[in-house]
């Protein structure tokens, strides 16, 4: 794959496999682990300095902290939960959604230049997290019976097909869900990733002699995708932190 | 040649949907850090700073609340002292009007009175001057006709008491002849 006879050094799987940085007693530290641990520092010291001491009336970085709490809050978890139930997880809530967003950026942030969610371990420790806080929710909300009916949605108005549309809702909402719901943001992030790399790589291959226009078409595409990137961190991050809610949201809800 | 081997090797075990382990648990590390500042540090000290501000808000609005009451009940009573002020104003102004009136009514009846006064006091005057006036001409006629007549006749008529009754019939009829042609 990377030698395809032109020497086009094209961008694949390994591009998503680092050496390791250093190594200790067998376990292997690489960059990926380091940007996840830098997202924890960099969400951490910004809200730091917005929130650590806060004040009534608030100065800049307040502001912009205030100003992306206010919409996990509200234009999120409110939204979807409700005032009463949902406060309890705005926390959990603006950790991911803030966490996630910044695991993307670092795609886009020269040196680091790879998006952590695009190694699938991350967006599966987190879409673990939900799931494990959404069906333990419906078996506390519901008890054992109740919550087995509300997750495969059982129905029996239905009649006859009430076993096989529970088997779907088993299927679907039991097993398949928190795959899809890591899946979502790890391949949006992956694929991301390697049209970032492809243009990137292509801009320096093709600055020779007559395909110098192509190299710039390549390094404007960079740009584009850049930015369109930038975008997608943004979006993924919200439909991450959505998804989550609307499966607490699933599980707190009456059966019907 | 020989890393590209390498490279290919790693890809070939490389599946990107199985999570690696030790990435795993850096990514909950990671994550625990998160969730742990927001959950027990930050997000609790931020949702204190907005109450304190919305309460501040809400005693500010409280505050103009009752500022604008207070406004309202003075602002009330103002007007309330201008309309008995604009009352008293216009009693008093009909009050004067009808003094006035009252006041100009008799200085004109006093003015009447007076010139009627005058008038009366005019004609008398000149009635009783008239009489006199008559009544010396009458006299000043007599003496003069009678001497005259005397002097015509030659003697003396004066102590002649029909004489004296002719002269006046004489007069008394020259009046009477007056009288008419007018």
């Amino acid at each position: 794959m990377s030698d395809n006879g032109c020497g086009f050094p094209a961008p694949g799987l390994h591009s998503f496999l680092f050496q390791p940085i250093f190594t200790v007693g067998g376990f292997e530290f690489n960059k990926v682990m380091l940007l996840a641990l830098l997202t924890s520092l960099v969400v951490v010291s910004f809200f730091y300095a917005a929130f650590g001491r806060a004040k009534v009336v608030p100065g800049k970085a307040q502001m912009i902290g205030e100003a992306g709490y206010d919409f996990v809050r509200r234009s999120i978890v409110y939204e979807t939960l409700g005032k009463r139930e949902g406060e309890k997880y705005v926390p959990l809530m603006v950790s991911l959604f803030f966490f996630v967003w910044i695991m993307n950026v670092w795609s886009v942030i020269p040196l680091a230049q790879f998006p952590v969610a695009s190694v699938i371990a991350y967006p599966a420790v987190l879409a673990i997290i939900v799931y494990v806080l959404w069906v333990s929710l419906t078996f506390k909300r519901h008890g054992f019976v109740g919550g087995w009916k509300n997750i495969v949605g059982y129905d029996p108005s239905l009649g006859p097909i009430k076993w096989l549309v529970s088997f779907i809702e088993f299927f679907s909402n039991l097993l398949v869900r928190p795959f899809t719901h890591a899946v979502r943001l790890f391949a949006n992030m992956f694929a991301g990733h390697l049209m970032l790399v492809m243009f990137t790589v292509a801009s320096w291959y093709l600055l020779n002699g007559w395909m110098v226009p192509a190299a710039g078409v390549s390094f404007v595409m960079t740009i584009v995708m850049i930015l369109f990137e930038l975008f997608v961190q943004a979006v993924q991050a919200y439909v991450f932190v959505l998804l989550a809610c609307s499966y607490i949201q699933g599980a707190l809800a009456e059966h019907h | 040649m020989i890393a590209n081997l390498v490279a290919l090797a790693a890809e070939e075990e490389q599946n990107p949907l199985i999570p690696p382990g030790p990435e795993l648990l850096v990514g909950t590390l990671a994550f625990a850090i998160v969730f742990f500042f927001f959950a027990k540090k930050l997000l609790p000290r931020i949702n204190k700073t907005l109450e304190e501000r919305r309460e501040l808000i809400e005693g500010g609005i409280e505050k103009a609340e009752a500022a604008q009451t207070e406004a309202q009940s003075v602002l009330e009573q103002y007007k309330a002292q201008l309309a008995e002020a604009r009352h008293e104003a216009a009693r008093l102004r009909q009050e004067a009007q009808e003094q006035g009136a009252a006041l100009i009514a008799e200085m004109r009846a006093e003015g009447q009175r007076q010139r009627e006064e005058i008038i009366a006091a005019g004609h008398s005057q000149i009635e009783a001057d008239r009489k006199a006036a008559a009544q010396a001409l009458r006299q000043d006629v007599g003496q003069l006709a009678t001497d005259l007549a005397g002097k015509l006749v030659g003697e003396s008529l004066e102590d002649h008491a029909r004489q004296s009754r002719t002269i006046d019939r004489f007069l008394d009829d020259l009046e009477e002849k007056a009288e008419a042609a007018r």
